[in-house]
């Protein structure tokens, strides 16, 4: 067999695999709505690990990771620290969601709007932004999986048709499995994901240089400054890496999947013990900054710094490792996505198009809707994976920062009785203006500054101002909400 | 309502101070640990680090949570 054949054999295997266990999942359990999207809030510790870690981890940290620690150097260090600090904010913030959950029955980010706030309308925009700012975060995915069969296959199928084929197996995946599937197949990819990272980050860089201390000393040799910030960069800096790890961090958990995700544990003690064990997984990371640094001092010069460990990967080792490297990436791009449109296809039709449109709708009328939209939505996300070249972490950025503008809406509405609707409807959407505004007008970042935490911070003055500006209207809904739950607000 | 306890507070902020705001002061290549330039072999102890703060802050809030769930409780049945 050629190496094409084995590689691209190796990677069709994962990818069967993966999707058998999913298929496998989804057809043991009873498909309502709230089983095919919160698993009916029965998740342990266990699977709610691979759950998290199945969303977190994805072919982001993979592609995206090393190919910033090889274009761009020191900045990418970012990276290391937001995830493990997002876990710190998550340990106070997801089980006082989780408990909400349970007593109003939620399932998504909006319903809890819903709950808070009272407005139909602000929940509404609540999902139209979620659905928005998930698009560039699924397109990340959809060109993880087309860069890892057109490395695999040495360019002989191409990244369009490698997409195609994705993201039919995905939708298919989505559509009979919903959460629990995902859950279980995220064992296999994490599985596979660590072994893959620990074993090439310390043989790539053993093969070339003797080791990784040996790797670095050369790094230092030859160029010190890729090792720190800025590295190849002009504008990120120090400023800049506070700014984004504060953004990040603040935002992982407003995802609407992660957000939603809190809603399956079995129990709010659950969420905190994962919080506590959740930081150690990012280790792995480190590895696939070797690969990206080995990646740098060996083969220079690539265009496109997402391609460098697969490349690497092909130049160094055996065909039948670039296929399971392959594989594991298809299923980190697989794993994550399928989250993705399961819940931003949830989040239109349950608080998007039935409260505003459709009153009259039933459960299972929005379960279908829902599993349309899982169809469309890939359409939609398939078309700019084809027709656009950012890189992967400016999409994870500029997701980060449309979706972290729900942080003070969250956070005021869990501590804080006087913010009022309208105060976190002027807040969201002055936030996700002003996002917009610098990101596509390419002042991204502005002043050294990272964009969507600017936009953050007048996203909280706005919301802030504007509650103190009007004077307390007891709405029922409100009131209700701060004297019941045993005065939990 | 639980709020976390002033300790609890304090003891999660130490992950942000050491791997976000204290960039400037760590952001080094020398000296190298372990063959690791210092900046990485600095966020990778606090990833540790992070996990350690996070076990202490939760062996301080679970016996709180534990208290204020008991006593929602009571005051349910008493209705």
């Amino acid at each position: 067999m050629s190496p094409t054949a084995i590689a691209l054999a190796i990677i069709f295997f994962i990818v069967a695999l993966g999707s058998a266990i999913g298929f496998y999942a989804g057809t043991r359990h009873k498909m309502s709505l709230e089983q095919w999207t919160v698993g009916s809030r029965g998740f342990g510790t266990l699977l709610m690990w691979l759950l998290m870690a199945g969303e977190i981890y994805t072919t982001f940290s993979f592609l995206g990771a090393s190919g910033w620690a090889y274009s761009r150097g020191g900045p990418a260090l970012y990276i290391l620290a937001y995830l493990p600090l997002s876990y710190v904010v998550s340990f106070f913030v997801s089980p006082l969601i989780w408990d909400l959950g349970r007593e109003h029955g939620l399932q998504t980010q909006p319903d809890f709007f819903l709950a808070r706030y009272g407005s139909k309308y602000l929940t509404g925009f609540v999902a139209l932004v979620g659905v928005a700012f998930m698009i560039p975060y699924l397109q990340i995915q959809l060109t993880g999986l087309g860069i890892i069969v057109e490395v695999a296959s040495f360019g002989g199928i191409g990244r369009t048709r490698a997409m195609i084929l994705g993201v039919v197996l995905l939708a298919g995946f989505v559509f009979v499995s919903g959460i629990r599937a995902v859950a279980w197949v995220s064992v296999l990819k994490d599985f596979l994901m660590v072994i893959a990272a620990v074993s090439i980050g310390l043989y790539v860089p053993h093969l070339y240089f003797g080791g990784v201390g040996p790797m670095f000393a050369e790094m230092a040799r030859v160029n010190p400054g890729h090792l720190v910030m800025p590295g190849a960069t002009k504008n990120l800096g120090h400023t800049w890496y506070v700014s984004t790890v504060l953004l990040t961090a603040l935002g992982a958990f407003m995802w609407p999947h992660a957000f939603g995700a809190a809603f399956t544990a079995r129990s709010a003690n659950v969420l905190r013990r994962n919080c506590v064990v959740m930081p150690l997984y990012n280790i792995t990371l480190a590895f696939i900054f070797f690969i990206g640094f080995t990646a740098f001092l060996e083969i220079p010069g690539l265009g496109n710094g997402d391609l460098s460990l697969l490349t690497l990967v092909r130049q160094a080792l055996p065909p039948w490792m670039l296929g399971v490297v392959g594989g594991a990436g298809a299923l980190t791009a697989m794993v994550p996505a399928s989250i993705i449109i399961l819940t931003a296809s949830t989040l239109f039709a349950k608080n998007l198009y039935r409260p505003v449109f459709a009153p009259a709708m039933t459960d299972d009328q929005v379960a279908r809707l829902a599993r349309g939209m899982v169809v469309a939505l890939s359409l939609i996300c398939l078309y700019f994976a084809i027709y656009s070249s950012t890189t992967l972490v400016s999409l994870l950025l500029l997701g980060y920062a449309g979706v972290t503008q729900f942080f003070p809406g969250v956070l005021l509405g869990l501590f804080w009785k006087r913010v009022t609707t309208a105060g976190v409807f002027s807040g969201l959407i002055s936030g996700v203006a002003c996002t917009a505004f610098l990101i596509l007008s390419n002042r991204d970042p502005f002043g050294g500054w990272n964009a969507g935490f600017l936009a953050l911070c007048l996203n909280g003055a706005v919301t802030v101002l504007a509650s103190l500006a009007v004077p307390v209207k007891t709405g029922a809904r409100t009131e209700d909400f701060s004297a019941g739950g045993s005065g939990r607000f | 309502m639980t709020r976390p306890s002033f300790g609890a507070i304090c003891l999660a902020i130490i992950p942000f101070l050491a791997m976000c705001f204290s960039v400037s002061l760590w952001d080094r290549v020398h000296p190298m640990v372990l063959g690791l330039p210092f900046n990485l072999f600095w966020l990778l102890s606090w990833i540790v680090l992070t996990s350690a703060c996070m076990w202490g802050v939760y062996r301080l809030e679970a016996p709180r949570i534990a208290n204020a769930e008991a006593r929602r409780h009571n005051a349910g049945r008493a209705e």
